[in-house]
């Protein structure tokens, strides 16, 4: 509704129920922002706090099958930690990390001064915490849902321990609480998802600056617009999914519960036709990332730009037809499952294609092996062990063997840790100085990196290994003589390493937000556009929006030449944020949203607003709601459908930017 | 693909094209409309997969055959249709500046829709009197969950249209807003189309079959 | 792929490549090693990679082609990173940059069709197996599998079965194919609220998920007499999901008939002693309630395994406690006592019984022979 309340501006009265905040500064102003910079530094905290949060997790787990037999925690808590450890990362960490970069990013990257909803961009950032607060809750409400991340019926419908459902006990009510904090919790969660694809799909097609043609845009912008759709597209069947599961936990329906004549087989469907895309919308950021680092510590474009587009969307559309792999052994008969294991090997081409391309765009270069094309690589390396160990789940026959055993726990690590998790801390050395101004320090990078990639492959390498030995997952005892305790307690120490390289990340960042060595707008000589502008960058982002002639465009403003020459750098005394070429033909610059934004000193910003805060509030409120009986359920379904209501309304009366000053 | 010389020598665009305020030409919010549009898709898709998954699962509860009342429903949805028209009229009286004509339109619509809405509201209470609840069997489940997601959005769509109607009467809603209205008709009638799927899943195919069964 | 590099070849190129040479003369082999003495697991007992069974076998070999591609594609991938990443290395000596390739098409085809025949070659073998051992076996042992939380059910379907019924450990005669048809169920057979457990004996053959509402199948068959094949659940069921084990024993045909024999026949219920009061309080304390005993009167229950021959089992509670005649004792009174810290989330309720009653107890399941 922007441009609406824009033209209401000059038209209007406000009637709103608060003053509107004005401060671009200061601690309130964080509360009230729109503005997609500071929104992207709030996910980038937020979800490195649940990163944190699923890594204590990770390492209790991991305490917990050092040894045979150990009882260092219950079932009980081992079941909510496991569970919480893929929920956490999964949607609470890495999801979020991967929007961190698309707000921050994803302006600079196409010229424009913000994205096309910033008050919508605003609400997914408090949704997301709302749900990361709300499925915590359960931590003072009885626990926390212990399901597994897929929470299989009819397990999650009956609960781990039968003989309370047969008592009605206490157990029971705990248990309904736990399925409902998932089920309500990821609904919130993919609230936020959903309003944040929505918005960066719109801003992909309607904000590029003049002359970015699609073809033209920076690789990253194209994987958060593949990324986009993916969520746009298999977000409302998951919340189907969990509509009926809570339907069915907390209101007895029968959807997913064999004893009313429901069929638990439809759960696995709708989980992972959301599932499997979901993997892509894990791993493709990263791939994107990567490929803006390799291009720039190698000098050399990305190789193959067009094929690694198409590859990626190649991948995108296969993802959608090869869900039931992950079900093989659950007994949908040979025509399926050869069906899907057919689809399964062939989404390995364009994956394939994506590997070469990044050794071809390495391939005679000029590696600068700086901390950022340290992860960039590690993740080409450790990736391709994922998507190896990915086709050999693709044999269906010897997946019968491999499924559920911690042969696919190391295969998923390689590919979300070794690779979503590396290109996400690459991505963050490489655009930390466009953020803070500052670099990391590069020593205490790959000393990081260098913790981190043995630690990852101490952990998760020889989980290939008890996998084959017969280990399955999620359990949390094993027996003394299976021949598994050397290679557990090995990998409990790997995970010991890779905290430790957390904890330098840390120390880093710490000491370089404020101590760093100043960066200057351009410190890797990199090539895309968010390069030139100054670091950090200002409010409004560029000054004037740069035309794009060129993919790479900064690059071709730097250096001169083309065909089989090697490039030369434009003379002297042409510094990136004074750029000749913008210099020399002020008239291109153009205005960046509709009128009222010419010149450099009336550029028009969105406004802060309180309303995005407002109507994320009333989301846990209702879900608190959910889990209550009787009169508070209604109270509280009724109050937070207030808030919200009176959040969305108080929104839409605004106008998204006040008159200037 | 092999070398992008073409990027060296491309025009420095500059032309009506890019005169636009949005590189696509299409209004933001009429894309995000469209967008959501698509999402929902799925949405409603998934709703309607379980329902004919289930339709036959009845257990000891009715049967589709035993339990409709398809000259009710058919006249409800008929109202619905006619609704998605007084949508086009309203937002052709507001293009044309017709205030008046605008809100007379847009009350029209929100009416019908509610009309609709009540009559699935008496249903649902006709279905639980005769025992045919939430909980009876899969397909009851799934049939109340599909409708009801769809009232909802239906009851949605009659807040906007309510505050259209409200912000017009207030003197705020100019005509240039006109596309705001087009954006809540957007979403009404793909929440009309929507509703025609879900009628002939649930109403016409069993009652087909169970013409020719008979 | 032939290597184009910045500038004309000369001793600094010369360099690049035998560091990388060098790197790849002790990085492959070492790899390998690393990689061939962590899998080769010492007969452990749930080590697939080391099958016992001609269904297991079959799934094995199919991995090895995939293993060796596999093997092929990580050395080439990885070799490829290590060698550019050391060749292509920036230096003080850099003065202009490299040429910047935009991309090749007729590489980038080469690397998409490829794989594409690899696994098209792969996929062939993969579809055949997967009918194979999908299609019903000839003449099998038939067993009807219950998925309960958290333990399994056997019970021996067909005339040459005679119904009997088992828990947790599944004896099957050797050279004769075994098909199971399972379940899962609650308590009983008549509560359907089951959740999915997969029962997987891997030296024998890939799991099987058993799904609440469904029957699904599976075929196996031992080879080896006097074996024991360990297994257990591997879909997560609950609670006490890692405590959900089973084992497999492999006899000759003749030992299999008077194995089903002596399963069919009643249990001698003891009438004297210590023994004889524990099975007065099966009664009173209703164990009755849950348990079948064979001979027993009354004792006719399926909630909790049949225990007509209890104390002739290995293990007990879900195949995880010793069931022998050192340990049986101790084990199986630490369980009646409180079965859930044994055994968290079990349907054994604690009975609250007395430490006599508890030995009584003892006493009488180990007379059930």
């Amino acid at each position: 509704m922007s441009v609406a309340a824009e033209h209401r501006t000059a038209t209007s009265t406000r009637r709103n129920m608060f003053r509107r905040p004005t401060s671009e500064t200061g601690f309130w102003s964080w509360f009230t922002t729109v503005d997609h910079k500071k929104i992207g530094i709030m996910y980038f905290v937020t979800a490195f706090f649940f990163f944190l949060v699923g890594g204590v997790e990770a390492i209790l787990i991991r305490i917990q099958l050092a040894q045979p037999e150990m009882t260092f925690l219950t079932a009980d808590q081992y079941n909510q930690i496991f569970t919480m450890h893929g929920l956490t990362m999964i949607f609470f960490a890495v999801m979020p990390l991967g929007a961190a970069f698309f707000n921050y990013l994803l302006p600079l990257q196409l010229g424009a001064r913000d994205v096309a909803f910033p008050r919508l961009n605003a609400l997914s950032y408090w949704v997301f915490l709302a749900a990361g607060i709300y499925i915590y809750s359960g931590v003072l409400l009885g626990g926390l849902p212990d399901g597994g991340w897929f929470n299989y019926a009819p397990l999650s419908l009956i609960g781990p321990n039968p003989t309370d459902i047969l008592e009605a006990g206490t157990a029971t009510s705990q248990h309904v609480s736990r399925m409902v904090l998932y089920s309500v919790g990821l609904q919130i969660a993919g609230i936020a998802s959903l309003a944040s694809s929505l918005n960066f799909i719109v801003t992909i097609l309607n904000m590029r600056a003049p002359g970015m043609t699609l073809m033209r845009m920076p690789i990253f912008t194209w994987m958060i617009f593949i990324t986009s759709f993916l969520i746009l597209f298999a977000m409302p069947i998951i919340g189907v999914a969990l509509w009926q599961l809570m339907f069915d936990v907390r209101y007895g329906t029968s959807f997913f519960n064999p004893a009313g004549g429901g069929d638990p087989i439809l759960w696995q469907h709708m989980f992972w036709l959301f599932g499997h895309p979901e993997v892509y919308i894990l791993i493709l950021p990263a791939f994107g990332i990567v490929s803006e680092i390799l291009p720039v510590f190698s000098r050399k474009p990305l190789f193959g730009y067009t094929a690694m587009v198409f590859s990626a969307i190649a991948i995108g559309i296969l993802g959608w037809g090869v869900w039931a792999h992950h079900m093989f052994a659950a007994g949908l008969g040979p025509i399926a499952n050869s069906a899907f294991g057919l689809s399964t090997m062939f989404i390995a081409v364009p994956t394939g294609v994506k590997i070469f391309n990044w050794l071809g765009t390495m391939w005679g270069g000029q590696i600068r092996l700086k901390t950022p094309m340290l992860f960039a690589a590690g993740l080409v390396g450790m990736f391709t062990i994922g998507g190896l160990s990915g086709v050999s789940h693709a044999i269906v026959p010897h997946n019968y063997q491999q499924t559920d055993t911690y042969y696919v726990v190391a295969h998923f690590h390689y590919v979300l840790f070794g690779g979503a998790i590396f290109g996400l801390f690459g991505g963050t050395y490489f655009w930390f100085p466009k953020v803070t101004g500052r670099l990391l320090h590069d020593g205490l990078g790959k000393l990081h990196f260098l913790l981190m990639f043995v630690g990852f492959n101490m952990t998760f390498g020889p989980m290939h290994i008890l996998g084959l030995w017969g280990m399955p997952r999620r359990i949390y005892t094993y027996a003394d003589g299976m021949g598994w305790n050397f290679w557990n307690l090995f990998e409990t120490v790997g995970a010991f390493v890779i905290a430790a390289g957390v904890l330098v990340f840390m120390v880093n960042m710490v000491r370089s937000v404020k101590g760093g060595e100043i960066a200057g707008p351009d410190p890797w000589d990199a090539r895309t556009v968010e390069w030139m502008t100054p670091s950090p960058p200002p409010h409004y982002n560029f000054a004037e929006i740069p035309v794009i002639t060129a993919r790479d465009e900064f690059w071709h403003r730097k250096y001169v030449g083309e065909g089989e020459k090697p490039p030369v750098r434009v003379p002297a005394g042409a510094s990136s944020d004074h750029d000749p070429a913008v210099a020399a033909t002020p008239d291109q610059s153009l205005p960046a949203h509709g009128p009222g934004h010419e010149g450099h000193a009336d550029i028009h910003m969105p406004s802060p607003s309180y309303y995005p805060l407002v109507a994320a509030i009333g989301l846990p409120i209702m879900g608190w709601g959910i889990l209550m009986p009787g009169a508070w359920q209604i109270g509280l379904l009724a109050v937070g459908g207030l808030i919200l209501l009176a959040g969305l309304f108080g929104w839409v009366l605004e106008p998204s930017a006040e008159e200037t000053h | 693909m092999a070398t992008q010389t073409s990027d060296y020598s491309a025009p420095i665009p500059g032309s009506a094209e890019t005169q636009h305020a949005t590189s696509l030409g299409l209004a933001n919010d009429k894309l995000a409309i469209w967008g959501l549009i698509g999402s929902e898709c799925l949405f409603f898709g998934a709703l309607i997969s379980t329902y004919l998954m289930y339709v036959t699962r009845v257990g000891e509860g009715p049967t589709p055959a035993d339990i409709f009342d398809i000259p009710f429903t058919s006249a409800s949805t008929f109202i619905l249709l006619m609704s998605s028209l007084g949508m086009v009229l309203a937002l052709a009286a507001i293009q044309a500046g017709e205030m008046r004509k605008f809100r007379a339109w847009t009350l029209a619509t929100a009416l019908m829709g509610s009309t609709f809405l009540a009559g699935q509201i008496y249903e649902f209470t006709v279905f639980v009197a005769e025992g045919f609840t939430l909980q009876t069997s899969p397909f009851s489940s799934s049939f109340f969950v599909l409708t009801g997601f769809h009232g909802f959005h239906v009851a949605f769509g009659i807040m906007m249209l309510l505050a259209l109607w409200v912000a017009s009467m207030m003197g705020r809603l100019p005509q240039q807003l006109h596309t705001t209205v087009e954006n809540v008709g957007l979403y009404w009638h793909f929440v009309d189309i929507v509703w025609i799927v879900i009628f002939t899943a649930i109403y016409l195919i069993p009652a087909a079959t169970s013409v020719t069964t008979h | 792929m032939k290597a184009r590099r910045p500038r004309g070849a000369g001793s600094v190129g010369h360099q690049r490549r035998t560091a990388g040479r060098r790197v790849l003369r002790w990085a492959v082999p070492l790899g390998l090693a690393v990689l061939l003495a962590g899998c080769a697991g010492d007969n452990l007992p749930q080590d697939f990679l080391a099958p016992e069974g001609p269904t297991a076998r079959a799934q094995d070999r199919l991995w090895n082609i995939v293993f060796w591609v596999a093997v092929a594609v990580f050395v080439l991938v990885q070799t490829m990173l290590v060698v550019v990443l050391i060749r292509f290395r920036a230096r003080p000596t850099d003065t202009q940059l490299p040429k910047q390739t935009h991309g090749n098409v007729k590489l980038e085809v080469v690397w998409t069709i490829i794989p594409a025949l690899i696994l098209a070659f792969i996929a062939v073998p993969t579809v055949r197996l997967i009918f194979e051992l999908a299609a019903a076996p000839e003449n099998p042992v038939e067993v009807r599998v219950v998925g309960k939380q958290y333990w399994w059910e056997f019970e021996y379907t067909g005339e040459e079965g005679q119904g009997v019924v088992t828990a947790n450990e599944l004896v099957i005669p050797i050279n004769r194919p075994v098909r199971l048809s399972m379940e899962s169920t609650g308590q009983a057979d008549s509560d359907p609220l089951g959740v999915i457990h997969s029962f997987w004996v891997p030296k024998l053959a890939g799991k099987q998920d058993v799904v609440p509402g469904h029957t699904r199948h599976l075929t196996f068959m031992a080879e080896e007499a006097g074996v024991t094949y360990s297994g257990q659940c591997a879909e997560f069921c609950g609670l006490s999901h890692a405590n959900m084990r089973m084992a497999v024993h492999a006899v000759e045909p003749a030992e299999f008939e008077a194995f089903i024999e002596e399963q069919a026949t009643p249990a001698d219920i003891p009438t004297s002693g210590s023994a004889a009061r524990g099975a007065e309080l099966f009664t009173e304390r209703q164990c009755i309630g849950c348990h079948a005993i064979n001979g027993y009167e009354g004792a006719a229950a399926r909630v909790g395994p049949d225990l007509t021959h209890f104390a002739g089992r290995e293990k007990f509670a879900g195949y995880m406690l010793d069931n022998d005649i050192n340990e049986g004792a101790e084990n199986i009174s630490a369980w009646l006592k409180d079965p859930q810290v044994v055994k968290p989330g079990s349907q054994m309720p604690d009975l609250g019984l007395t430490d006599e009653d508890t030995a009584d107890l003892v006493e009488f399941l180990r007379t059930l022979q």
